[in-house]
């Protein structure tokens, strides 16, 4: 049914759509609507035999969820930020366990500063941590992407991170087409574990694993996030017939056929950059988007295919790996080793920061010259910077940066919007 | 594409008013994508949210930074922040208040714009006289219906049973759908007299 929902509740209703057994959460923005959505449905019974569980803190939450999975049920939490961070030991163990706990990141930026907006660091902060990290670009995929992502973690034996961008996308309004419950089951068979803790068939699961068998067993999760890889496009083939829609997949190619150009991002960012792509279409620039939805497992052979014809590639990233430039890019470079394709790197949106058409634009034009520098920080206040960079070289106790950037943007209390 | 920024203060409903903005034009059939400034939000603090409608999927996702329309919830807002940045040329505007345009100082800004486009209405005292409370966001849909004649009131009408039918009683969706009614009334008397003026 068609409706016109914020994002967060879209996503709430899409995983009470998925029978969850246990849920539990610590809110932070700006995760907080989901949760709180799935809350009303377990408390007035919409969303029944489902335990809401109330932790105290997101290393409490993933506890939880690390304990309720393992007992058998079908798990899920979200959280973003320092809520992620916070939690990390325990992600770690759910993915190292072999867990498939479903839980949505609502990407924001992480400190310091403290910010409470977009981007993309994170998750990314987690590229390494087991987990598979599906990307959505719009509140429809977010949704979607839920659904699929209970079928690939139970299949697998993998915990599924579903990334959606934090108040971009969980707090915008937009239509989406919510599935029956029908639709739904037929889908997403219920949840049969490989391990389970049962006191009939009594196990222990978590045993401590030395140089013997470490290895191995470490390679048996990159073997299923192989596995993964080649499930997660038949899975959305598999929800293309049930669902009549696309939605997932690793990559998604737009207008690159003949392209000489080709951007490639995740998340919501990929929107706009169609329509900036589409200007310059228009204007004969040969150009197109690679959309990555699947960023672990990473489909290094599906880039490189989408690649294979163009000239050069921008990788546009709302994360810093700092000290090298890009998280993604490095991912992408990967991925075209041999190919001896032009690259660049572009990191935008940090923090919450617009990423505009004009921008996008400008920015793309000077990469279709070649005239971009290797590493890009879209939009960057140079003025602010090289002040603070100059004060510091003349003066010891330059005192704290965050403060002096936001006198230098005139930031008191009140922004233009 | 047309494009609507709201501006207003936290505690007037400012982000509400543009999310049923969004589902007013989704009961039309049209495509519509609300969302907020994200700031550390807090009451009396100056608040933007934004809408877009349009009769194909909305892509873009940057802040609207050339409304074709822009309703303020708060005039006070005109000495401190430049909600009309950006605003096209003969764009819409709609203000809460019980002043004209020249009183608040903006007569020399509006002086080649369609008179017609330029509407006030007591968005507040409606609030106050229809619901109880002195929340202006409800009636300046009504208003901004009226004004750009781009939604219908039933519309509007329908997008306050979206949002207030369900929880609260519905004695509060009927009296938002009252102060939607009579601003829309009024606002439309407004724009019959400034054509003829």
């Amino acid at each position: 049914m068609l409706k016109q929902c914020e994002g967060s509740h879209a996503v709430a209703e899409a995983v009470a759509l998925c029978r969850p057994e246990v849920i539990c959460a610590y809110p932070i923005s700006p995760q907080t609507h989901i949760v709180e959505g799935i809350g009303e449905m377990v408390k007035s019974g919409e969303l029944k035999d489902c335990e809401f569980i109330n932790v105290e803190s997101e290393f409490a939450a993933m506890s939880v969820a690390i304990g309720s999975s393992a007992a058998g049920a079908r798990t899920y939490t979200a959280t973003a930020s320092q809520g992620l961070l916070y939690m990390v030991e325990a992600v770690y163990n759910a993915s190292g366990l072999g867990l498939p706990i479903v839980m949505t990141v609502a990407n924001r930026a992480i400190g310091a500063p403290i910010n409470i907006w977009n981007d993309h660091s994170d998750s990314l902060s987690q590229r390494d941590c087991g987990w598979i990290q599906l990307f959505a670009e719009t509140n429809q995929e977010a949704l979607d992407l839920h659904i699929q992502a209970f079928k690939l973690a139970e299949e697998v034996s993998l915990p599924v991170m579903v990334c959606m961008d934090g108040f971009i996308l969980t707090h915008a309004y937009e239509r989406v087409d919510m599935p029956t419950q029908e639709q739904v089951d037929a889908y997403l068979p219920a949840y049969e574990p490989r391990q389970v803790l049962d006191t009939a068939e009594p196990v222990s699961i978590g045993a401590m694993v030395g140089p013997e068998a470490f290895m191995e067993v470490r390679y048996l999760a990159h073997a299923r996030q192989m596995q993964a890889l080649e499930r997660i496009p038949q899975l959305a083939a598999e929800f293309k017939s049930v669902f009549g829609r696309e939605a997932g997949g690793l990559v998604r190619p737009y207008r690159c056929e003949d392209a000489e150009t080709i951007v490639i991002a995740m998340g919501s960012v990929l929107g706009t950059l169609k329509d900036t792509v589409d200007a310059m279409r228009d204007a004969g620039q040969k150009i197109g988007v690679l959309g990555i939805t699947s960023f672990r497992p990473f489909p290094l052979v599906a880039v490189a295919a989408a690649l294979k014809n163009c000239k050069r590639f921008v990788v546009l990233e709302k994360s810093l790996a700092v000290g090298i430039g890009g998280i993604v890019a490095t991912n992408v470079r990967m991925a075209v080793t041999g190919m001896g394709l032009k690259g660049y790197t572009v990191i935008a949106g940090l923090g919450g920061r617009a990423i505009t058409v004009k921008s996008l634009a400008g920015m793309l034009e000077k990469a279709g010259r070649d005239e971009l520098d290797l590493v890009t920080f879209l939009d960057l206040d140079w003025k602010a910077v090289n002040k603070q960079l100059e004060l510091e070289k003349t003066k010891r106790r330059s005192g704290p940066v965050a403060e002096a950037l936001l006198r230098h943007a005139g930031i008191v209390g009140a922004r233009n919007y | 594409m047309f494009q609507i920024r709201i501006h207003g203060r936290g505690g007037q409903g400012v982000v509400t008013a543009a999310e049923m903005l969004s589902i007013a034009a989704f009961e039309e059939g049209r495509h519509a994508q609300a969302f907020p400034s994200f700031g550390s939000e807090r009451t009396g603090a100056p608040v933007v949210a934004f809408c877009r409608i349009a009769d194909k999927e909305i892509r873009l996702r940057e802040p609207i930074m050339e409304p074709d329309a822009i309703i303020i919830q708060d005039p006070t807002l005109l000495h401190q922040v430049d909600c009309f940045a950006g605003l096209k040329q003969d764009g819409y505007i709609l203000i809460n208040t019980t002043k004209s345009f020249e009183q608040l100082g903006l007569g020399d800004f509006v002086r080649d714009w369609h008179p017609e486009r330029l509407c006030t209405v007591s968005a507040t005292e409606l609030g106050i006289k229809h619901v109880g409370r002195p929340v202006p966001n409800v009636p300046l849909l009504g208003g901004f219906a009226a004004v750009s004649g781009l939604i219908k009131l039933e519309s509007v009408a329908k997008a306050i049973e979206d949002k207030f039918g369900d929880k609260s009683s519905s004695k509060v969706a009927q009296g938002n759908i009252a102060a939607a009614t009579e601003a829309y009334n009024i606002v439309r008397k407004e724009m019959e007299d400034a054509v003829h003026a």
